[in-house]
């Protein structure tokens, strides 16, 4: 039997341009760092990259920083605008409710270790963040805050932010955004948004895995975490790794993404889920969201027999939210959205890709009843 | 068939998986997180219960070859054995922990999860056997006896049973290591768990104290004369001679020992040696792995600790409670063991003492 992935928003097949770059770059030798001829020729590619990149994105080639995935942009920049803003007596963090691990866990981190007060911007019932409290905050205590991270799209409901609004709120202070679900989805440009800092990562889009970029202001120096042979800007030191950043260019460049395609894929199937589990819900169904993500919350159900179930059924998708020691735990996105602890662990997402098909969405349907009876019946076990 | 094979991280649990596998079944292996706050590295003796366990589980499943989930049980852990274990020793008895994970979770919650999941049973790393009878599964021991956890286990009911498999049942462990190795299992040397798995440290009495409290008391002799002190009356087990801090001699200079916990007045009651044997014993709660007993008495042997002797006795039932008589008095025995009775290796069902004489 085959298998449906529909998990494209944890990784998704490389394309095939990135897959050729990147090989090709591998049998090349030479460290961009160096002088000689082998290092000016790495180099060349490395910077045809980066403009490649700074292009996708609406930047300045010089204000892409590589780093080795996005959750280190996230850390490099949240970290770095935060002791940025210390400095200058700012010791607030002010992050969204619904941030990635990646984001959230820095800013407790910088609590816990580094003086900074971390507040949370609430959203409503649709996943969208609340302007409102934001402005009052900056009203209050504007002078106080440091950085302001909120996602371009969030992961788990694909719901999309008000960025522009954000930054406009936000004035002089440095606004950060985790791209990284966007990136490729929607339009997105670092400059209209007017953004201090974007976070990227390849492989969601068909790049490689382990590599991504920092998108940070040509103007703005912050302290590096990585030190050492002072790379980009000395913000992030070690060798280049060239065969990858050149596949993540590939992938940037590529017109792979059908983003029409892929929600009128998504649409069948919500309206597919909605008919044959009329109690379902969509989670975020009245925001705007990406094209290719779905959480629908099944109640009765237990997200992680529901996973198990559909494995079962030759289906890859997601609980959507982080996992410890492999214990699947109620998502803060979905209890921020005003779930319950039960209807939050009730929820699974369904993230389509370039290459989902209409085949994959009427499998899934056709196994959704028996999966949702069967994860019902173990629930009251 | 389709069954759940539940994995700890060891060698037992890995190579039950993969005989299953081999067997024709289909299987998907389970690893049941029971810690709401598991420990990052195993420590100690025990092997399951930390995140190191975990992803050992999960590699030996990915070399099997098979699905790999965990489920988290901590909560029914905690209420069904953690908090049984606690009551239990504050009401002055000895309980079994493993036992009751078998009882209310291994093939209670686990294999009724399964089974409403369209799974047909729990593959499991116990060293028992089951046989097809004319009255369904009956339990056995082990062949290797050394290794034997038909006790554990004689707290499951014949339809429990029904939904068990134990692959391991026919083989030594000396054996189940090398085939481990054989067969790529990183967990082939993997130490054995032996230790109580939600006691990080071992210290089962420290563990104890820090729960119930250390409220020290008398510890008195038979005649309910005060000759020493205790700090927490569940720290101790029948029939523990050392660490009771008595300087009064008995007369004839004999040791003592603990012969009763009593919770309600937090009293240790010592004695003689000859004082602590038991002939008799009555247990509440009885389960029959087959059928059941009745007040005909009948010829077997009764087990009272994990990997104690089968004693000669008669059995049968008095009213609601199963009653063992030995053959031979036995030394220390302490209330809220299970005392299993055995017909040769087929068990025959199990209770927990609560009386003995």
């Amino acid at each position: 039997m085959s298998s449906i992935y529909l998990d494209h928003a944890a990784t998704t097949p490389m394309v095939e341009e990135a897959l050729m770059a990147m090989t090709t770059q591998l049998a090349q030798l030479g460290n961009p760092s160096s002088l000689h001829t082998h290092g000016r020729a790495t180099r060349k590619t490395l910077e045809d990259a980066r403009e490649v990149i700074a292009q996708g994105v609406g930047c300045l080639p010089s204000e892409v920083i590589f780093t080795a995935s996005g959750t280190e942009a996230n850390n490099t920049a949240l970290k770095g605008l935060y002791w940025q803003g210390r400095d200058n007596g700012r010791h607030v963090v002010v992050i969204s409710a619904i941030e990635h691990h990646a984001i959230l866990d820095p800013a407790h981190w910088l609590e816990e270790h580094e003086g900074a007060e971390v507040i949370q911007i609430p959203v409503n019932i649709d996943g969208v963040v609340d302007l409102d409290f934001l402005k009052s905050l900056i009203a209050s205590r504007g002078h106080e805050i440091a950085v302001i991270s909120v996602m371009h799209a969030n992961n788990e409901t694909g719901v999309i932010q008000p960025l522009r609004e954000v930054v406009e709120i936000a004035g002089e202070i440095p606004v950060h955004s985790d791209a990284v679900q966007s990136f490729k989805k929607i339009p997105l440009s670092f400059k209209d948004l007017g953004l201090y800092a974007m976070s990227l990562s390849a492989h969601k889009i068909g790049g490689p895995l382990g590599v991504g970029a920092l998108i940070l202001r040509r103007t703005v120096e912050i302290p590096a975490l990585l030190h050492g042979g002072g790379q980009e800007r000395e913000i992030r030191s070690g060798t280049f790794n060239a065969p990858s950043i050149v596949g993540f260019a590939a992938a940037a460049k590529s017109a792979y993404y059908d983003a029409q395609h892929v929600q009128t894929l998504r649409d069948a199937f919500i309206s597919g889920v909605m008919s044959a589990i009329p109690d379902a819900s969509i989670n975020g169904l009245n925001s705007q969201r990406l094209p290719g993500i779905v959480n629908v919350t099944f109640p009765g159900t237990q997200s992680d027999s529901l996973l198990l179930l559909m494995d079962g059924q030759h289906i890859s998708c997601s609980t959507g939210s982080a996992c410890s020691a492999g214990v699947h735990e109620a998502s803060h996105v979905l209890l921020a959205m005003g779930h319950s602890q039960l209807t939050a662990q009730s929820s699974l997402r369904f993230s389509f890709g370039a290459v989902s098909t209409q085949a994959d969405v009427d499998h899934v349907l056709s196994a959704l009843p028996d999966v949702i009876t069967r994860g019902r019946a173990a629930n009251l076990s | 068939m389709k069954l759940i094979a539940a994995m700890s991280g060891g060698v037992d649990s890995a190579v039950a998986a993969a005989r299953a596998v081999e067997a024709g079944h289909e299987v998907i292996g389970v690893h049941l997180a029971l810690s709401a706050n598991p420990q990052k590295y195993r420590s100690g003796a025990r092997g399951c219960c930390t995140i190191e366990d975990s992803h050992d589980a999960r590699r030996a499943a990915d070399v099997i070859g098979i699905p790999f989930y965990i489920w988290d049980m901590a909560e029914e852990f905690h209420d069904g054995v953690v908090e049984d274990f606690l009551a239990e020793y504050s009401a002055g008895r000895t309980p079994n922990p493993c036992l009751r994970c078998n009882e209310k979770i291994k093939f209670a919650a686990v294999l009724d999860r399964a089974r409403a999941m369209g799974f047909d049973g729990v593959v499991t790393g116990h060293y028992a056997r089951t046989q097809e009878s004319a009255e369904g599964k009956t339990l056995h021991r082990a062949v290797d006896h050394s290794k034997d956890q038909s006790y554990v286990l004689s707290v499951l009911t014949v339809e429990q049973i029904a939904g068990a498999i134990f692959p391991l049942g026919d083989t030594t462990k000396v054996d189940i290591r090398k085939e481990a190795e054989a067969r790529g299992l990183a967990v082939a040397q993997k130490p054995d768990s032996h230790d109580i798995c939600f006691v990080p440290s071992g210290d089962n009495a420290g563990w104890l104290r820090d729960r119930l409290g250390s409220e020290a008391g008398p510890i008195v002799d038979q005649d309910g004369v005060k000759i020493g002190e205790h700090k927490g009356a569940y720290t101790y087990t029948i029939g523990q001679r050392k660490g009771l801090g008595l300087t009064v001699p008995t007369a004839n200079g004999s040791p003592r020992f603990v012969l009763k916990i009593e919770p309600v007045s937090n009293t240790v009651v010592v004695g003689a040696r000859e004082d602590l044997a038991v002939t008799t014993m009555r247990g509440e709660r009885p389960v029959f792995c087959g059928s059941a007993v009745t007040a005909t008495k009948e010829r077997g042997f009764v087990q009272v600790r994990a990997h104690g002797a089968a004693l000669p006795c008669t059995y049968f039932l008095d009213g609601p409670l199963l009653v063992a008589e030995l053959d031979e008095p036995l030394l220390g025995l302490a209330t809220g063991q299970a005392m299993v009775i055995y017909d040769g290796d087929r068990v025959v069902g199990s209770a927990t003492i609560c009386e003995t004489e």
